[in-house]
C-alpha cells in the first residue's frame, strides 16, 4: 500500500493518478470489469474515493450510481485511507468461541482505538471481519497478509510491538 | 523415453536463483556428465522445495528423498559422487528431517478416507507435473478421446454425486439441464466463496491440489458445452487466489486449457474472479452478479442459472468439493465410487473440524459416518476433560444439535431432519461452557450483517431477532420474547428469496428447540448457566487460591484488578467489563465466575 497525504485525493497526486489510469487501461475492457478494476484499485491505491468512483464511472462508462452501489456493497472496499499495517480480528466462529472478543478489548486498550479507526499516527488501522478460513488456529488476528493463530490476550501486545520494531528498523 | 534410475530436483525459486541455484545446476550437470551418469540421472527445475531464505539453494533427489540444502558448486561435487557412486547420502548437506505439522491436516485417522485430500501436502501444487505423475488429467484424457458429453452426464448421474456445496443438488442432473439449454454460449462457474465461519475445505483444495478442480470443471465444461469457465473466489484467500492463476497458466502451456485441448478441437479457458467480502455472494444467483460487475444481490429463481446465467446465458455452478470429484470417478470407475456413502449420498465429505476438540482440522470421511465417530474417534473428543454440548453443521445457517443426535449417520437428509443442514462442511463443536443463546446472536449478528438488503424480511427482520437476542443475554428478556422469536423465525424463512434468509433463523430455532432451559434461565431466572453472557456474571478472585502474582491486574484492559504484590488481589465490580482475561491468564485457578 503506497501511503498518501491524507488531504489530497488520490487523483489529484500525479502518480496515483497514473496507477488509477492504468488499472482502468488493464483490466477495464473486459466482461464484468468493475469488480476487477475496483479490486485492483483497492489494492493498489488502499482505497476508492467519491472522486475516484466518479472517475472509474466515467472511464467504464456505468453509471456512478452502480460504482458507489458496489463500493459500498462489499466490505473489502474502503473510502478512506487505512493505517500502514492493518490488524484484522477474525470473528469467525471458531475464533469467536476460542476468544475472539477478548482479544479485541485487549487491542482497544493497548491502542486506545476501535475498530475501524486507525491510530493517531497513521501506523495500525483495527479492524474485524469474517472467517478468514484459519479456523483450526482460531483465534487468529490476521496483521496486513500474515496470520497469526492461537494468540493469546496476553501474547497480543508482542503483535503489535513487532509492528513498531519493524517501523522503527525502516 | 529415457529411463532414468534418478531424478534431482533443483529448486528455482527467485531466493534460490539469487544464492546461486544456477551456477549450482550447471556444476550438478557437469558433474554427472563428467562421470558418465547424464543417461541415468536426469536433472529438473522444481518452482521451490524447501525454504529458500534459510536451506536455498537446495535439490531434492528421487527415488530416495533425500534434500540436500545450502549448495555451492563447491558441495555439489562431493555430494554427487557420495550418492550416486557410493550410494550413501552425505548427511552434513542433508536438512534436518523436519517435524512436518500441518495443523490443518494432520495424518488420516482410521475412519478417514482421503479422495479430495489425498494430494494435499503429497503435491507441489504450483508444479503440474506432480499432479499429472498422480495420475491427473487422466481422466480429462479419457473423456476427451473415448467419451461423448452424454456418457459423461450418464456416468456422474449414475455416481450419484451431489452438490458439495450444501444443497445437495444432483450433479449429473445440473449439468443435464445446462446441456439440454438451447441458448449460447454456455459458461462453467467454480464457487470457492467459502464463507461460511469455521469452513476452510475448499481453501485447502484450491491451495493443495488446484488442478483437480480445474480437471473437474474442463470435464464438466465438455459435458455441457462449455467453453469460458470462471473460478469467483472469495477476496480472503489471496493464496488460493495465486495458486489457481499458476495452475491455469501451466495447464495452458500443456494443452490441458485453451483451445483444442489434446487435439481433440474441444476449447475452454478458465479465469479467476476474485470477490470483496461479501458472504451472499456464496449463493449462487449473487455469485453470478458479482462475476457481473455488479452488487451480489440474489435474483428470484426460476429462471435458474442452467437456462439463465451468467449475462443471461446458461451457466452450470457448482461447488470447489464437487468439481474435485469428477475426475476421481471418472478415473477410478463407479464402482470404486458408488462402494463409499450412504445409501443417497455416495463418495466422501470433508469436514473442517474445529472448535473445543482435541484435534481440530480437516478431515474426509465417507457418508454415513457418525457424528460421534467423527466428534470422538477422529476430533479425540473434547479437550480438557469438559463434556460435550452441542455441534453446530452448516454455517450459519445451520443448526445446533446436541448429544442425543451423535449417532446419526452424516448426510444430506438426516442432518436435514433433525433441524440443521449438511452445508459446506464447517463444523464446530462446543463444550459444556458455551452458552447457546450467545451463540444464536453470535449467528444473528453475523447474518444480519451480511444480509444484502434487497428483501425486508432478511434485512429487518435479522435485525429484530438479533435486538431480542442480545436482550435476553443482557438479562432483559421477557416471557414473551419466545413467541415472538418462534414467529419472526417462521416469516423470515417464508418470505425471504434467497438461502440466506430462509436460512438465517436455524441457529435460533434448532437452540430453541434443544436448549430451551437456557433460554429460559436467561428470561425467567437472568442467569446464563454456561457462564457466559456478559452481564449475567460477575468475576471474583478466591482469597484463598490467590498468590498474588499481579498477572491479572496486569492483564486487565480496564484497570479493574487491584492489589499488592503476594497479597490477595481484588476485582472491581463496577469496573469490570467482564472480558475473562483474568480468568484465563491466572495459573492459580483463583478468579471464579459468579
Amino acid at each position: 500500500m503506497t501511503s498518501t497525504p491524507m488531504q489530497l485525493d488520490p487523483l489529484e497526486n500525479p502518480k496515483m493518478r497514473e496507477v488509477i489510469d492504468n488499472t482502468i487501461s488493464e483490466f477495464g475492457d473486459q466482461n464484468g470489469a468493475l469488480m476487477v478494476v475496483l479490486n485492483h484499485l483497492q489494492e493498489r491505491v488502499g482505497f476508492i474515493t467519491k472522486p475516484m468512483q466518479a472517475y472509474v464511472a466515467e472511464k467504464l462508462g456505468v453509471p456512478v450510481s452502480k460504482v458507489h452501489g458496489v463500493v459500498s456493497f462489499y466490505s473489502f472496499f474502503t473510502t478512506e485511507p487505512r493505517g500502514k499495517h492493518v490488524v484484522k480480528f477474525c470473528i469467525g466462529t471458531a475464533c469467536y468461541v476460542g476468544g475472539a472478543s477478548q482479544l479485541i478489548d485487549k487491542a482497544k486498550q493497548v491502542l486506545a482505538i476501535e475498530p475501524g479507526q486507525t491510530t493517531p499516527d497513521g501506523l495500525i488501522t483495527l479492524e474485524v471481519c469474517r472467517c478468514v478460513g484459519a479456523c483450526s488456529q482460531a483465534p487468529v488476528v490476521v496483521v496486513d497478509e500474515a496470520n497469526h493463530g492461537r494468540v493469546k490476550p496476553s501474547q497480543f501486545g508482542k503483535v503489535l510491538t513487532d509492528i513498531q520494531k519493524s517501523e522503527a528498523a525502516v | 523415453m529415457a529411463y532414468y534410475r534418478s531424478t534431482v530436483l533443483v529448486s528455482m525459486d527467485p531466493a534460490c536463483i539469487d544464492k546461486g541455484a544456477l551456477a549450482v545446476k550447471e556444476q550438478l550437470i557437469n558433474e554427472l556428465a563428467n562421470l558418465n551418469l547424464s543417461e541415468e540421472v536426469q536433472v529438473m527445475d522444481i518452482p521451490r522445495i524447501g525454504d529458500p531464505e534459510t536451506e536455498g539453494p537446495d535439490i531434492l533427489v528421487y527415488p530416495e528423498g533425500s534434500h540436500y540444502i545450502q549448495l555451492t558448486t563447491a558441495t555439489v561435487g562431493p555430494i554427487v559422487i557420495e550418492h550416486f557412486i557410493k550410494g550413501r547420502e552425505l548427511q552434513q548437506y542433508k536438512a534436518q528431517m523436519r517435524d512436518v505439522t500441518d495443523e490443518e491436516l494432520r495424518e488420516p485417522k482410521d475412519k478417514e478416507i482421503r479422495v479430495i485430500l489425498e494430494n494435499i501436502g503429497k503435491i507441489d501444487p504450483r508444479n503440474i507435473e506432480d499432479y499429472i505423475a498422480v495420475d491427473g488429467y487422466q481422466a480429462l484424457a479419457k473423456v476427451l478421446g473415448e467419451m461423448s458429453p452424454e456418457e459423461v452426464i450418464q456416468t456422474i448421474l449414475d455416481s450419484k454425486l451431489r452438490g458439495r456445496g450444501g444443497a445437495g443438488f444432483p450433479t449429473g442432473l445440473k449439468w443435464k439441464f445446462a446441456r439440454q439449454s438451447p441458448d449460447t454460449p454456455k459458461y462453467m462457474v467454480c464457487n470457492a466463496d467459502e464463507g461460511d465461519p469455521g469452513a476452510f475445505m475448499n481453501r485447502k483444495v484450491l491451495e493443495g491440489d488446484p488442478h483437480s478442480v480445474l480437471e473437474g470443471m474442463t470435464i464438466g465444461a465438455y459435458a455441457v458445452g462449455a467453453n469460458q469457465g470462471y473460478v469467483y473466489c472469495r477476496a480472503e484467500y489471496p493464496i488460493a487466489v495465486s495458486t489457481l492463476n499458476t495452475a491455469i497458466e501451466q495447464a495452458r502451456e500443456y494443452g490441458l486449457l485453451g483451445k483444442d485441448i489434446l487435439g481433440s478441437g474441444f476449447d475452454f479457458d478458465i479465469e479467476v474472479r476474485m470477490g470483496a467480502g461479501a458472504f451472499v455472494c456464496g449463493e449462487e444467483t449473487a455469485l453470478l452478479a458479482s462475476i457481473e460487475g455488479a452488487r451480489g444481490e440474489p435474483r428470484v429463481r426460476p429462471p435458474f442459472p442452467a437456462s439463465k446465467g451468467l449475462w443471461g446465458k446458461p451457466t452450470n455452478i457448482n461447488n470447489v468439493e464437487t468439481y474435485a470429484n469428477v475426475p476421481k470417478i471418472i478415473h477410478r470407475g463407479l464402482e470404486w465410487y458408488t462402494s463409499m456413502g450412504s445409501e443417497k449420498s455416495k463418495g466422501t465429505k470433508t469436514f473442517a473440524l474445529a472448535g473445543d476438540l482435541v484435534h481440530t482440522g480437516l478431515i474426509e470421511v465417507p457418508f454415513g459416518t457418525t457424528l460421534r465417530e467423527i466428534i470422538n474417534d477422529i476430533g479425540g473428543g473434547i479437550k480438557d476433560g469438559k463434556a460435550f454440548k452441542a455441534v453446530q453443521t452448516g454455517g450459519p445457517m445451520g443448526g445446533c444439535l446436541p448429544e442425543e443426535f451423535l449417532d446419526l449417520p452424516v448426510d444430506y437428509e438426516t442432518l436435514g431432519a433433525a433441524g440443521s443442514i449438511m452445508g459446506s462442511g464447517g463444523m464446530i463443536v462446543m463444550d459444556e461452557e458455551t452458552c447457546m443463546v450467545d451463540i444464536a446472536r453470535f449467528f444473528m449478528e453475523f447474518t444480519q450483517d451480511e444480509s444484502c438488503g434487497k428483501c425486508v424480511p432478511c434485512r429487518v427482520g435479522t435485525r429484530r431477532l438479533l435486538e431480542i437476542l442480545e436482550r435476553i443475554c443482557a438479562g432483559k428478556g421477557v416471557p414473551e420474547d419466545i413467541p415472538l422469536l418462534r414467529q419472526l423465525c417462521d416469516e423470515i424463512i417464508q418470505d425471504s428469496l434467497c438461502g440466506l434468509g430462509q436460512g438465517a433463523p436455524n441457529p435460533v430455532i434448532s437452540t430453541m428447540k434443544h436448549f430451551m432451559d437456557e433460554y429460559e434461565a436467561h428470561i425467567y431466572e437472568k442467569r446464563c448457566p454456561a457462564k457466559v453472557c456478559r452481564s449475567l456474571i460477575t468475576f471474583e478472585i478466591l482469597a484463598d487460591n490467590c498468590t498474588g502474582c499481579t498477572v491479572c491486574a496486569r492483564n486487565c484492559p480496564v484497570n479493574a484488578i487491584s492489589g499488592e504484590r503476594k497479597q490477595t488481589h481484588v476485582i472491581d465490580t463496577e469496573l469490570c467489563i467482564r472480558c475473562g482475561i483474568c480468568k484465563q491468564v491466572c495459573n492459580f485457578d483463583a478468579v471464579v465466575i459468579n
